[in-house]
């Protein structure tokens, strides 16, 4: 190893360190009552949203939109509009309804919702597939990114995440989750901001150099005529409608006090998000005005190509930490929420509870783990895509549906969420099979979220209509819990 | 030896056989009769009851009159009434003749009745009702027996009905619960400061009305974890007004588990226990430590005090619902946490004499019908 590993390996102890002790002593301890308060005041949104946005912000934005903006240009910002327009959707149609339910996880909010074990069972499972589909790219850019700043082989850098992943979470060593998902989000602000501002003076004083090379295919859509169109609208719809069902986000509403918290959560959250998006696509253009390589390790590899000595060397070991922040609070985030249902679900009742936690967080991560060292080649940005389209055609109309509209039965919900989950699951197994798209089919499959979604919706809607008399005895009163807001007084029980 | 495999494996005489069918048929009737007298547990018993009888029709009423009839000649049903208020009226079984039974339909098996009256802890609830084509010594003795077994499986269903009430009073007397001793010393403690400390005592009596208010709270069975520990704040600050330094307090709170519900009531009466064993201990002096953690799909709070510990069996005794032990606050409790959640969810504690006692509670974040 040569010297130029260094920064990004002390980048790289350092980080997890902080990360432990913060999970371990960020605990509010008080020894006196009259600290009492303090020490039980609940999270207030500010911190809720430092924390989702840590837990949000994953190597698909931190690596991935940079690199995707340099190779295919200003079309591939839908990503990040539709990754932060997605907290608006959830805004306005979800977020206090949510928190009022009771529900931690999405299952339990079927569970609530429909009073169906059935719903809740399918539910389960969906939210193992999305996990794991998010969790594989986690773990590829982990390698991507272990490989450009120590130059190890690929699958060590997933593999050293998914241990710091299995250990934090298995031995319960995030006790303070929210405190060290909080300080990511700034650790990886402040990775993106303070080197894209000395490279741009940098840029500045090289005399402003206009991006090159790009002609006229980088300011043109995603493909040509009608295909370009469809998978623009595809992009928008699977980001836009995606996040409301990704299991880390939902859990961490549970953590406000009541619905008009979760809110004002909600709108931080896309204040946090809109100011970090907008470091990515400095960083593209800069990699397009002083020619780097197209690649996923773009943001790595910027500052030394751009400055030399010290200086690119401090720069370097900040962008690895903040990128290897971003790997360990996502796969963390997704790690606990899969774990938590593979526990619940599927192992209690054969172990007790610490054990099954313990095992469900080792199969959570293991299988994207492995899939990850035997499939390097998919792009970042790609999988998490897909995840974001699998969610979209699932959780999106349950939850859409399942909060605004009485008539919703079980079987409705079933067959919505079939329809779905095998539409976008299709697209998955096809890109996953066969990236290159060509034909329409390929586009059709490859973004798929422009028909599933409509598709799970008119499911649901038809099949709940078709059973009518199977809605909820309970339904009207809890529609009543979900839209009152808790100043009025209410027999909500 | 096959010739013994038969005899052990074959059903028996023609007679063991008769008492097998009859023991499955009143097995089958005992469900619904489990849920006490009503029309629907009737509707669904009733069937199995004339098959116990081998009547051509057999009603089971109330007091006044038919909840469910079976079998033929249901045109007698409005007939009923009467019989049922001469039978309740004498107490005992009474057979009725054609008389009683006035019927223009040619064939009509339902000319004669004998009508037993069922007895739940020695109160009349109803009668059963059995009606045949003539008056036979054997109908009357079978009618009257089968009214007592009746009358048995009922008196069971008063008592799961009283078990359930019982719980219920017990959430009641566990609000109510706040001990004359506490409110004496509380307010004593206050009186004391009246002179010398005026704003603390104004702030001590503000921190016992919210105490109070809390603990009698009539509505909602449950609360948020954040709510209960306000009220552990008050009920620890009234506290260490009277005990001043011999009374230390840590603390340890996940922010994450706050708003989970949980059973109102569930924490207070474990603090209250800890307060008390922790200061019976040699120095006269006790901390308590009370954590609550985040674990994933759970909550987990801990509740603990160094002070003299106590003997594990006698602990025992008080989760099983030992009365006798100063412990009722942990038996309540863990009842009650085991009705919500099931019995996995049970209080776990560790002690042993002079090291001190941790309760543990666990919590799942969500349960259905659970909300606060």
């Amino acid at each position: 190893m040569t010297t130029d590993g260094v920064p990004g390996l002390v980048a790289l102890v350092v980080v997890s360190l902080a990360t432990l002790a913060i999970g371990t002593y960020g605990l509010r301890i008080s020894r006196t009552t009259s600290d009492f308060y303090v020490a039980s005041r609940s999270v207030r949104p500010r911190l809720n949203a430092s924390a989702i946005g840590g837990e949000y912000l994953s190597a698909a934005s931190f690596l991935g939109v940079a690199a995707l903006v340099l190779t295919a240009g200003a079309q591939m910002l839908w990503y990040p509009i539709g990754w932060t327009a997605g907290y608006l959707v959830l805004l306005v149609l979800v977020a206090a309804p949510l928190r009022r339910s009771g529900a931690y996880t999405l299952p339990d909010f079927a569970e609530a919702r429909l009073g169906s074990r059935r719903v809740r069972a399918l539910c389960s499972v969906l939210v193992v597939a999305i996990g794991w589909l998010y969790l594989l790219p986690q773990f590829q850019g982990a390698g991507l990114t272990l490989t450009a700043a120590v130059d190890a082989p690929e699958w060590v850098g997933a593999v050293v995440v998914g241990a710091v992943v299995v250990l934090n979470v298995g031995s319960g060593g995030m006790r303070s989750i929210t405190f060290v998902q909080a300080f990511q989000y700034w650790l990886k602000l402040t990775a993106l901001l303070v080197p894209a501002a000395v490279l741009l003076v940098i840029w500045a004083g090289d005399g402003a150099p206009h991006p090159s090379g790009g002609g006229p295919r980088w300011s043109l859509p995603l493909g040509e005529g009608g295909q370009g169109l469809y998978t623009t609208y595809s992009i928008v719809l699977a980001t836009f409608l995606g996040t409301m069902g990704l299991p880390h986000v939902v859990v961490r509403f549970y953590t406000n006090p009541d619905g008009r918290a979760a809110r004002r959560t909600t709108l931080v959250v896309l204040a946090l998000l809109g100011v970090f998006y907008l470091l990515p696509p400095v960083y593209a253009a800069l990699g397009r005005a002083y020619g780097a390589d197209a690649d996923d390790t773009l943001v790595l590899e910027l500052p030394r190509l751009m400055l030399d000595g010290l200086g690119g060397d401090l720069l370097t070991g900040l962008v690895t930490a903040g990128a290897f922040a971003a790997f360990l609070s996502t796969s963390s985030g997704l790690a606990i929420a899969v774990s938590g249902v593979l526990a619940q679900d599927v192992l209690r009742g054969n172990y007790s509870g610490i054990t099954a936690f313990r095992i469900g967080a080792t199969v959570a991560v293991c299988v994207p783990l492995a899939a990850a060292v035997l499939a390097p080649d998919l792009s970042v940005a790609r999988a998490v895509g897909l995840a974001f389209a699998v969610a979209a055609s699932t959780f999106c109309p349950l939850l859409v549906l399942g909060i605004w509209w009485r008539g919703l039965t079980p079987a409705g919900a079933l067959a919505g969420l079939v329809c779905g989950g095998v539409g976008a699951g299709s697209g998955v197994g096809w890109t996953l099979y066969d990236g290159v798209p060509q034909s329409w089919v390929d586009v059709l499959l490859g973004q798929p979220a422009a028909w599933s979604v409509p598709l799970a919706f008119a499911a649901m809607v038809v099949v709940s209509l078709l059973t009518r008399g199977a809605v909820p005895r309970h339904a009207g009163r809890f529609m009543v819990r979900l839209h009152t807001p808790e100043v009025v007084p209410l027999d909500r029980g | 030896m096959p010739m013994r495999v038969w005899q052990r494996t074959h059903l028996g005489s023609e007679s063991d056989r008769a008492t097998f069918r009859t023991l499955h048929t009143a097995s089958l009737a005992s469900p619904a009769l489990r849920e006490g007298l009503t029309a629907a547990s009737a509707e669904r018993a009733v069937r199995h009851l004339r098959d116990l009888l081998g009547t051509p029709a057999l009603a089971v009423t109330d007091t006044e009159g038919c909840l469910a009839w079976d079998g033929q000649g249901d045109h007698h049903e409005g007939q009923v009434g009467a019989l049922v208020a001469s039978a309740v009226e004498k107490g005992r079984t009474q057979s009725f003749g054609r008389s009683d039974l006035p019927c223009q339909v040619p064939g009509c098996p339902v000319r004669t009745a004998v009508v037993s009256p069922l007895v739940v802890e020695e109160r009349i609830v109803g009668t059963l009702a059995a009606f045949a084509p003539y008056p036979t010594a054997g109908l009357a003795l079978a009618a009257d027996e089968t009214a007592q077994w009746v009358s048995g499986q009922l008196e069971l269903a008063e008592l799961d009905a009283s078990r359930t009430l019982l719980m219920e009073a017990e959430v009641r007397a566990l609000r109510a619960q706040i001990s004359p001793h506490f409110i004496y010393n509380s307010l004593n403690a206050i009186a004391s400061f009246v002179r010398t400390d005026p704003d603390r005592a104004r702030s001590l009596l503000q921190e016992f009305a919210d105490f109070t208010r809390y603990s009698f709270r009539r509505h909602g069975e449950f609360t948020t974890l954040a709510e209960e520990l306000r009220s552990i704040e008050r009920y620890l600050l009234l506290e260490q007004a009277r005990f001043g330094d011999r009374l230390s307090v840590r603390l340890g709170i996940a922010p994450e588990v706050l708003p989970v519900a949980v059973p109102f009531l569930c924490i207070q009466p474990l603090v209250e226990n800890a307060v008390r064993h922790g200061l019976e201990g040699a120095a006269g002096s006790g901390t308590i430590t009370i954590q609550a953690h985040d674990r994933g799909q759970e909550c987990v709070i801990e509740v603990e005090d160094d002070g003299a510990g106590e003997d594990p069996d006698k602990v025992r005794r008080a989760l099983a619902g030992d009365v006798s032990l100063d412990a009722v606050g942990l038996g309540n409790v863990d009842a009650r946490l085991r009705a919500t959640y099931g019995d996995e969810y049970g209080l776990v504690v560790e002690t042993a004499p002079g090291a001190g006692t941790k309760v543990t509670v666990r919590v799942p974040k969500f349960a259905p019908g659970v909300s606060a």
